[in-house]
């Protein structure tokens, strides 16, 4: 094609819109994602500091919403994470798309 | 010879013929300082929990539950959840741009020299703190659980110290991954046992379990240990967990020791999936310590743990009073192996910062004077930063209040090397200038909020002495322990205003590669053939 190289062409890659297309699909889950996460997780101190007495409120048996939810805190982790990894299954796709058609 | 002593010095011998074996295979900076690139997702994983889960996590957040219940859980939740920034943000990138350090993905774009330079000093004060603090911890534990051995705190610290360094010098990065595997199993599998231990101690019942909680004697009167505002009290308590939340969240993804895992592996996607394995492993033994923490609570007693050895004892004693004095030793021995593995991974990742960023690139400039000298630099640094702490740790002695320099290595790791690694990755207008505004407001300014916070300021009574007292005696000018809630903004700030007042037009140029790079994993570092 053009003249040789010593490396890829990174400018090309990186303006072709299946590559502008991965990177946008990458932020689309990673931000929202980041955000949900960090509300979720300060939800918890903000509770406990300022409304005590809904974290004393008990649910089943002993167990009372301050420790269920901090209990799901950890759920809410290795969702996030799993969902995170299935969508990341989409973007190696997106990728090596990419990559063959640069080549 | 004591039977925790047998168990110390069986740990030690499988660790050192691992060492030994992993010094006979090939030599070279990437086998010596990423192991080859040929660690598998699992063992990764299992690697970078055990580099996470120290001594203050396994004893600490059981005492902490111990003594103040819930709070103790809620403070056990940051630490996993922290992990989420290290997976979406930047285990990835950090693997396809990269080779040995976090300075080679700011060096990518920016005037590698002043950035690798400052960056090698922030890895060096993080590792340095969090090490010092592991140090003096392992030296009153180990004096503590060899008690009657005669092995002091002096032995132990020097003790400590010659083995991480061992580790590091001989076996190098496939040594210390292997140490960090064998340490996570052996706490995985004593945690396992000991919460099993306290559920049968309430018949498998969780709930008579749950229901002793609720009714814990604790200084002569019934607490309901399930309830929050025994340790974050107002006015600043909830304000503090909040700040030390952030410090977790932004600092764990900047912790030199934990980015340094990521170059072990083959490419991005292991890098993902082992996090994944990082996560279930230290979410798992974070919950399981919360059975152990409300077990020594309702079994024991605070009154009785205080009488004991006091708050760090708390797993220990609960695991003599269940599981009888061979339980006891084993667990001791999990605690020792937990701290000794810390420090190996403290160990190479601050020598591999120093021979890799500043000996061979800032002061080389990249290139090597004769084959080999790269790991030989790291070897040597490794011996130096051991005899640095164990001299320190030994001065400082086992009074030393450790808890804030933890607290300190989050806070810079948080508030320095976070914001530049996030906009180097994700901002094109980024600049050396903002670089190094941001590394250096985000360290002076944790620095200094540190030492004008309660942990370094404070008014003692008399009877407290020596290293147990507050090193400036008068009230303390910022409020919180964690500075995280300032200083993460300022280093953010810091790195963005740098950026506005510097003009690099070569940096916004080479951030079409490192986007390409840092999404397709084109021209990343691959595993060499063993």
């Amino acid at each position: 094609m053009s003249a040789p190289r010593s490396g890829p062409d990174w400018r090309k890659v990186d303006a072709h819109p299946d590559f502008r297309k991965l990177v946008n699909a990458r932020k689309g889950f990673i931000i929202p994602a980041f955000i949900f996460f960090c509300t979720y997780y300060f939800t918890l101190p903000i509770l406990a500091g300022w409304f005590p007495d809904l974290m004393k409120t008990k649910v089943i048996g002993p167990l009372n919403v301050a420790y269920l939810f901090a209990l799901s805190q950890f759920f809410m982790a290795w969702i996030v994470a799993l969902l995170y990894v299935r969508a990341a299954a989409r973007f190696d796709r997106m990728a090596k798309e990419v990559l063959e058609k640069n080549h | 010879m004591s039977t925790p002593l047998i168990m110390f010095v069986g740990f030690i011998l499988v660790t050192l013929i691992i060492t030994w074996k992993a010094a006979r295979q090939s030599s070279g900076s990437s086998n010596y300082f990423a192991a080859g690139r040929g660690i598998t997702a699992w063992q990764n994983g299992i690697a970078v929990a055990g580099d996470y889960m120290s001594a203050a996590s396994f004893l600490g957040i059981a005492g902490i539950i111990a003594f103040q219940g819930y709070d103790g859980f809620m403070y056990s939740v940051g630490w996993l959840v922290a992990y989420l920034t290290v997976l979406l943000v930047v285990a990835e990138p950090l693997r396809n741009a990269g080779s040995y350090t976090m300075a080679d993905v700011l060096a990518y774009r920016l005037r590698p020299r002043p950035v690798r330079a400052m960056a090698s000093l922030s890895t060096l004060i993080v590792s340095t703190f969090y090490m010092i603090a592991q140090m003096v911890g392992a030296g009153t534990l180990v004096a503590l659980l060899l008690k009657g051995s005669g092995i002091g705190f002096n032995g132990a610290v020097a003790g400590v110290g010659v083995l991480m360094v061992a580790y590091v010098v001989f076996g190098g990065m496939l040594a210390t991954t292997w140490v960090q595997i064998i340490k996570a199993i052996l706490l995985i599998a004593g945690t396992i046992l000991l919460s099993v231990l306290v559920l049968g101690h309430f018949d498998f019942s969780f709930a008579a379990f749950f229901d002793a909680i609720t009714h814990v004697k604790s200084g002569g009167k019934v607490v309901n240990f399930l309830e929050p505002g025994l340790r974050y009290k107002p006015p600043y308590g909830a304000i503090d967990l909040i700040s030390l939340g952030l410090a977790l969240i932004f600092g764990t993804a900047g912790l030199p020791h934990i980015l340094v895992r990521f170059y072990t592996v083959p490419d991005a996607k292991t890098a993902r999936i082992s996090v994944v394995w990082a996560m279930f492993i230290i979410g798992a033994f974070y919950i399981m310590t919360t059975f152990l923490g409300f077990g020594a609570a309702t079994i024991l007693g605070s009154d009785f743990i205080k009488l004991n050895g006091g708050i760090n004892m708390s797993a220990p004693l609960l695991a003599q009073r269940l599981g009888g004095d061979i339980f006891f030793a084993f667990i001791s021995a999990i605690a020792f192996a937990t701290i000794l593995a810390v420090v190996a991974g403290l160990t190479i990742s601050a020598s591999t910062s120093f021979a890799h960023d500043f000996y061979t690139n800032v002061l080389h400039h990249g290139r090597e004077q004769r084959p080999g000298e790269q790991v030989r630099v790291a070897q040597i640094t490794a011996v130096v930063v051991g005899i640095v702490s164990i001299i320190i740790a030994i001065l400082l002695g086992p009074a030393f209040n450790v808890a804030f320099l933890v607290g300190l290595a989050f806070a810079v790791a948080a508030s320095a090397n976070l914001p530049v690694i996030v906009f180097s990755i994700f901002w094109k207008r980024f600049n050396t200038a903002g670089a190094l505004s941001g590394l250096g407001v985000g360290l002076v300014g944790s620095l200094i909020l540190i030492a004008i916070g309660p942990s370094v300021m404070g008014v003692d009574a008399d009877t407290v002495v020596g290293a147990a007292r507050h090193m400036i005696q008068s009230q303390p000018i910022f409020p919180l322990e964690n500075p995280g809630i300032v200083s993460i903004p300022l280093g953010f700030l810091g790195a963005f205003i740098g950026t506005l007042c510097g003009n690099e037009p070569e940096s916004e140029e080479k951030f079409a590669e490192m986007e390409v790079r840092a999404n397709t994993g084109l021209g990343a570092e691959k595993a060499t053939a063993h």
